[in-house]
């Protein structure tokens, strides 16, 4: 039965106070550990489309009579267009409409970041379509550029009210704890760099807006568009397919989505606009930098008395003021813990949610400082955060928390520390280090699944999501067969388009899987009870001693195994279908992910190169689903973490706020010969006995958010250098050398005998 | 526009393209060769590679006018057992970059058909991977024979 509660939501670690239907879901949990089909390694059912070049992204719809649009852009950081005049564009050859400020939604007269976009032009060709842009006439007046957040801070310029958190008593703590420490962590804007730039195609038929888009969540982009052109929800159709690369960017429609369904209305023909890589890199969101003043208190035992911290995200134009204090909060047990958190608004592109957005950064910072206190009480690092073990989430307990087992399978790579030492020389120093993750990844509902089971018996997942990349279709598929006792290859998933399936939820915040996962197993229980029914029915048997294996109806005794397809084809053409929901995620829970990193890196010290040699990554997600996959998951967040900490950074002019990097060659992402030679990827894989019919949580971000801090610590084990700013560049490597090595000769002649 | 002539995964084609067009352009415009990706559209990223004689060029800064020589792209090579390699050891996420990877590997193995895991750092470095499949490229192209 249909059921209405109040409930929590959580994307991203924002959570809404929401109604929702949700629907029953009586299917007890399967056992843990590896199933027939849920828990064994598959390859991805789309991958030899995906590696043949015939899977069909945005960027490869092509619509008849289709035309490109360009858009034009502001070359300063906050400027008002006085006047703009877009005849001279119109007159050029293949210009079919141009479009100004207040035409389409997120074209502005007032440019508040450099690359913002002002006016559109839709031309036969992209390159005619450009000359219009270049043809178009503006006037600016310059406004005054602010890119500095404390100032930012001073001057109360803030995307929204400062949030502050206090619990216990930090002043007294503080000023009671036998060691204090305290640092400043600076980390970087990143860029998400989607290969697929982001684009969409707009058509209109009759009424009916198609909108195919490159996004990680059809149904957002539905509402969104919607709503902005005062359109009935079911007139606009939502197309995905295949899309590449999304990292957090791409969660609903932006100016390019907007630009094309206007200049399509206008010319009559499909519209394209696609962003160039240029543009990716000045307008299509990134990942906010963050200044965090942390201070922790501890007594001498090592237990943890007071963290306190002042974050500084530098949101830039827009966007929204991510948990980059969360990890303080909930990852250690500590009575006395004060956040306040800032989110500047600044002259400069704007943020968007980047895979575990401020995690990632409140991470680095805390698992620093908490390393910096384990040197200052001479505490083993895995010891200090065994003392300090959270077993509630501020009072709430967790769904399900494995951290422990994860440290308890991290010893064996921390213990190499000194075989790693061992192998130090005068210039290439060598150390280990970690760092533990936090982060939500519970998914929830609504989400809706249908199962459609064919007289040939095999079935077919519906369901109107998408696929980012991350092996969706591979997990549903193997979740449909689990259920249905049919072998994989005879299940096949439909996703990717409003207009040919039910609801399903954002893939972003870790969520595809344990939201969709228990809506799939329920669609296909549905159809599973069907046929059970109908094999009752002609077998003359009792529906609770029959059973579906291998792809066929098995009586208990074994007198009876009837294939599916003969079960089913009784029917002929008719066809089962079975419809599944996401079920409420459990009340009075936190549900969390959790995780440790173990990195080992080699400095050298006259050069400050830093390379990751070892990096072991343990992770506590509940169930694994596709344990080959994962570990792609794994590797490819552990991957993007070390760009985010070694080489990738975004720069600005300081003057002017232009942005400098604006190519792949400025803009540093790790290639393959950037990666280190061992990653190891560890699950815990026990199934969260609370959550859902699947016991799963998600894995997209986990592995990028410990990464940063463990290369740090590692850093520090190595060298016994410092280091507070990300990207830990060679200027920053050498800088933090040189203040330890000042450090230590303070403390020798502190602790030298008076000359004689 | 200007007559163009080009030979793609064995057939020939006289076009009309104007000068200056990249060789990716009428592949996916002219062509309807979308398995090329355009990513960059700067030579910076690998995803458009293609061989021209067997050798990896970056098709997206390549002029087509200026082509001399059979040009493979991945609709050429889609029997090519690296395919399957790729597919087994899931070197493949989004899969954007992956059409360019591979035709970028199946130079490298018809060079060199037992690299080493350093010959194929070398080799593949021009192909960026945002999703960081990296490791499972390595392992795709090691055991590409089956």
């Amino acid at each position: 039965m249909a059921r209405l509660i109040r409930t929590e939501k959580e994307v991203e670690g924002r959570f809404e106070e929401v109604w929702i239907v949700v629907e029953e879901d009586p299917l007890e949990q399967w056992p843990a550990g590896p199933l027939t089909v849920v828990g064994r390694p598959a390859p991805r059912k789309d991958g030899a489309e995906r590696v043949r070049g015939e899977a069909r992204y945005t960027a490869d719809i092509r619509l008849p009579g289709m035309l490109h649009a360009a858009v034009l852009r502001s070359p300063h950081a906050h400027a008002r267009v006085r006047r703009i005049d877009l005849a001279p564009a119109l007159a050029l050859p293949g210009v079919r409409a141009a479009i100004g400020p207040g035409e389409a939604h997120g074209l502005e007269a007032e440019a508040g970041f450099s690359g913002a976009p002002v006016a559109a032009v839709a031309a036969d060709t992209f390159d005619q379509a450009r000359a219009g842009v270049e043809a178009i006439e503006v006037e600016w007046e310059e406004l005054e550029v602010v890119l500095d957040p404390d100032e930012a801070v001073r001057r109360g310029l803030l995307n929204d009210e400062p949030r502050r958190t206090e619990r216990g008593d930090v002043d007294r703590a503080l000023a009671e704890a036998d060691v204090v420490v305290e640092a400043t962590y600076r980390t970087q804007t990143v860029l998400h760099n989607s290969l697929e730039t982001h684009q969409a195609v707009c058509e209109w038929q009759g009424d009916t807006l198609h909108v195919y888009i490159s996004t990680q969540f059809i149904w957002g982009v539905r509402q969104a568009v919607a709503e902005t052109l005062g359109l009935p929800e079911d007139k606009v159709r939502v197309v995905c397919e295949f899309m590449g690369g999304g990292f957090g960017s791409k969660n609903g429609p932006d100016e390019y989505t907007f630009v094309a369904a206007e200049l399509a209305r206008r010319t009559g023909r499909p519209v394209r606009c696609a962003l160039t890589r240029r543009e990716e890199h000045t307008s299509a969101g990134n990942r906010n930098a963050t200044i965090q003043r942390l201070r922790a208190g501890a007594r001498s035992d090592g237990t943890i008395v007071a963290l306190d911290g002042e974050f500084t995200n530098s949101l830039g134009w827009s966007g929204w003021n991510a948990s980059t204090e969360g990890p303080m909060k909930m990852l250690y047990d500590c009575e006395n813990v004060r956040t306040v958190t800032y989110g500047t608004k600044l002259n400069t592109p704007p943020m968007k949610a980047f895979r575990a957005p401020g995690f990632v950064e409140g991470t680095f910072g805390l698992e620093c400082l908490i390393d910096e206190l384990a040197a200052k009480l001479d505490v083993d690092p895995l010891e200090l955060r065994r003392r300090n073990y959270a077993s509630s989430n501020e009072g709430t307990p967790f769904s399900s928390k494995n951290l422990e087992d994860c440290y308890r399978r991290a010893e064996p790579h921390w213990e190499r520390r000194h075989e790693v030492h061992a192998r130090s020389d005068a210039v290439w120093k060598r150390g280990v280090g970690m760092a533990s993750q936090i982060w939500y990844g519970g998914g929830g509902p609504p989400s809706y699944a249908w199962v459609r089971l064919g007289s040939d018996g095999r079935a077919t997942v519906i369901t109107a999501m998408q696929d980012i990349g991350t092996g969706t279709r591979t997990a549903m598929a193997q979740i449909a067969a689990e259920e249905l006792g049919l072998p994989i290859e005879h299940v096949e998933v439909v996703l990717g388009d409003s207009a040919r399936g039910p609801y399903a939820s954002v893939s972003a915040g870790s969520s595809t899987l344990p939201s969709m996962g228990p809506a799939v197993r329920a669609a296909a229980a549905d159809a599973k009870r069907q046929v059970i029914e109908i094999a009752a029915q002609r077998y003359h048997l009792e529906e609770r001693v029959l059973d579906i294996r291998d792809g066929a109806v098995l009586s208990a005794d074994g007198n009876l195994s009837a294939p599916v397809h003969e079960v089913v084809g009784l029917l002929e053409e008719a066809q089962i279908l079975g419809k599944g929901a996401r079920g409420p995620n459990p009340t009075g829970m936190s549900v969390l992910t959790f995780g440790v990193h173990v990195v080992e890196v080699a400095v050298d010290v006259e050069t400050g190169e830093v390379r990751v040699e070892r990096v072991a990554a343990i992770h506590d997600v509940g169930r694994i689903v596709n344990p080959l996959g994962a570990s792609s998951q794994v590797e490819g967040g552990v991957i993007q973490g070390i760009g985010h900490t070694l080489s990738e950074d975004r720069l600005l002019d300081p003057e002017t706020g232009r942005i400098l990097t604006t190519s792949l060659d400025a803009y540093r992402m790790p290639t393959i010969a950037d990666v280190p030679p061992e990653i190891v990827c560890e699950f815990v894989d026990r199934p969260d006995e609370h959550l859902t019919n699947l016991g799963s949580k998600g894995l997209g971000e986990p592995p990028i958010v410990p990464i940063a801090a463990a290369i740090a610590n590692a850093i520090r084990d190595a060298t016994g250098a410092d280091v507070h700013e990300l990207p830990i560049s060679r200027e920053e490597m050498l800088r933090a050398l040189r203040e330890a090595e000042t450090r230590q000769r303070e403390k020798e002649k502190r602790g030298a005998p008076a000359a004689v | 526009m200007s007559e163009l002539r080009l030979t793609v995964n064995g057939e020939h084609h006289v076009l009309d393209a104007p000068v200056g067009a990249s060789l990716a352009h009428v592949l996916r415009e002219e062509l309807g060769l979308t398995g090329t990706k355009v990513a960059c559209n700067e030579g910076h990223c690998g995803a458009c590679t293609v061989q021209v004689d067997g050798v990896p060029r970056l098709s997206c800064i390549t002029l087509a006018h200026a082509v001399e020589g059979e040009v493979t792209t991945i609709e050429g090579l889609r029997e090519h057992p690296l395919v399957e390699a790729f597919v087994r050891a899931d070197a493949v996420q989004c899969g954007y970059c992956t059409p360019g990877q591979v035709v970028s590997a199946a130079a490298l193995v018809a060079a060199n058909p037992q690299p080493t895991r350093e010959e194929i750092r070398h080799a593949m470095a021009g192909n960026i991977c945002r999703c960081g499949t990296y490791p499972k490229i390595e392992e795709a192209i090691l055991s590409w024979q089956g």
